[in-house]
């Protein structure tokens, strides 16, 4: 299996996986063959994601991009507890109300494809 | 450096009905008209987003069998690399004559989509349209949110001045698609329809067809041709990503590294600069831009614009054509920076024209600020 289709099929077993080089420590998102730090392909693992982070950025999409989408919503880039960035979507809350540096935490969406991706919520 | 650009010219602009092969061969037989050159002339060709063989495909269009190509696809900003490879190819012999070109039909098409192009076999494509953002905007749209967070609300007025700037000097240009339209206040731009917040359809730049070119040969020879030459003095580039979620900082893009590369290839600093040339695809690029060329400090940048200065009749002339949000935005912008940047060193822009310009900066962004590439012009001394 690639590390991109074990990445979901993690996830739809609600895990987050943060690609990790054994060799250097480097963590990377999206997972591929090589670690960007070290430059080595053969010592890739993963680390399973706490499932919390912060807003490094967001915007609420207010025209859809297709006919599957329904705005308006909330498109962020979320900083991992582990470091690495993940583009993602904020859900359970207004719209309005998500602000940049802001603690969140993981949640899933369960989509109707039946894949399954990491969305966050507002860190209570 | 030892290369000139010795003509220049837009295709025509706006709706036009036009097949993108058609303009960019009105742009190409112009600036060659411009440059006193004909096509028997050219042995270098440049372009890119006309086909998958864009060279082979416009050189078969008119005719040509050149001696050296470039289709190096950066969006926007190919343009200006092709300027560094075209003096390179010139320099190093390759070739004598080469035209860097650009035409796209995509408002008459209409074949430009919110969605982006994203290829199936991309990471982005499965880790990142799932979540539904729009591409381009919505990545500029969280760089502007990262932008007012760090420096405050009240940049948003300087986002909005950019759109107000470029408005104005659209006016002075009859070949803008906005002339004639009258002017642009800065609560229009906060008040137009939000598109991918805090981004407006006036924070964005329009959806045009049009196209432009220009021709660049060796200095001894052109100065024998009947334009003034404009010298290319300096360039340089950078490359960063194509995902959303991969450059570290959203507010230091690339352009950084391209513009410490092209000022110091010319031996110049931005206080030499008499009119800039950006990448206007959203107003927010344009303030991280003026930022990373060094035109002024980090979080600077809508404090800098605030004034005006970058309007027609201010200190720092910026977009003179009226920028790809109130003069053209064909899709990939960067060949017409390069137009409008030697028009105005050749004193040819009329009621826009900045007085006695003498060095002229271009700078483009293609893709998700995933490209960057600046180029240095100046008149021959």
């Amino acid at each position: 299996m690639s590390p991109v289709d074990e990445w979901f099929a993690a996830a739809r077993e609600r895990r987050l996986l943060v690609q990790t080089c054994l060799a250097c420590g480097h963590r990377q998102h999206h997972p591929r063959a090589v670690c960007t730090r070290c430059g080595r392909m053969k010592r890739l693992g993963w680390t399973e994601a706490a499932g919390t982070g912060t807003v490094d950025s967001f915007t609420v999409v207010h025209r859809a991009p297709g006919p599957d989408f329904d705005p308006p919503y909330v498109i962020a880039r979320v900083r991992l507890a582990e470091g690495p960035l993940l583009l993602t979507r904020i859900v359970g809350c207004p719209p309005g109300t998500v602000r940049c540096d802001q603690p969140v935490r993981l949640d899933w969406w369960a989509r109707p494809d039946g894949s399954v991706l990491p969305v966050f919520v507002p860190e209570e | 450096m030892t290369v000139a650009v010795v003509g220049a010219a837009e295709s025509d602009l706006g709706v036009t009905g036009l097949s993108a092969l058609t303009l960019q061969t009105q742009a190409v037989t112009r600036a060659l008209a411009d440059a006193g050159l004909r096509l028997s002339d050219v042995d270098g060709l440049a372009t890119s987003g006309l086909a998958r063989f864009s060279t082979a495909q416009l050189a078969a269009e008119l005719g040509l069998r050149p001696a050296w190509t470039d289709s190096t696809f950066a969006g926007g900003a190919g343009f200006e690399m092709y300027v560094a490879r075209a003096v390179q190819a010139i320099e190093a012999g390759q070739c004598s004559t080469v035209v860097i070109s650009f035409g796209s039909d995509q408002r008459s098409a209409g074949s430009r989509s919110l969605a982006g192009v994203v290829e199936p076999w991309t990471p982005e494509a499965r880790f990142e349209a799932p979540y539904g953002p729009l591409a381009p905007i919505s990545y500029y749209a969280m760089a502007a949110q990262r932008y007012l967070h760090c420096y405050g609300a009240e940049a948003r007025v300087g986002m909005a001045e950019v759109a107000v700037a470029a408005r104005e000097w659209a006016l002075l240009n009859p070949a803008a698609y906005r002339f004639g339209t009258g002017p642009l206040t800065a609560a229009d731009v906060t008040g137009a329809p939000m598109v991918s917040s805090p981004l407006t359809t006036a924070d964005c730049c329009l959806v045009t067809d049009g196209g432009g070119a220009v021709v660049l040969t060796s200095l001894d020879r052109a100065r024998d041709l009947p334009r003034p030459p404009v010298v290319v003095l300096g360039y340089g580039e950078a490359t960063s990503q194509t995902t959303m979620a991969r450059d570290d900082d959203l507010l230091r893009p690339g352009t950084v590294d391209s513009g410490r590369r092209a000022f110091a290839r010319a031996g110049l600093a931005p206080s030499d600069v008499d009119v800039v040339e950006l990448y206007d695809s959203f107003t927010v690029t344009v303030l991280l831009s003026l930022e990373a060329l060094g035109f002024c400090g980090p979080g600077e940048a809508a404090a800098f614009v605030a004034d005006g200065r970058t309007r027609p009749g201010g200190s720092f002339p910026l977009d003179t054509a009226g920028g790809g949000l109130s003069y053209c935005h064909p899709g990939m912008y960067g060949v017409l920076l390069l137009v409008e940047a030697v028009r105005q060193l050749r004193g040819e822009c009329g009621g826009r024209q900045v007085a006695g310009a003498e060095v002229a900066l271009a700078h483009a962004t293609g893709g998700i600020l995933s490209t960057h590439a600046t180029v240095v012009l100046g008149v021959d001394r």
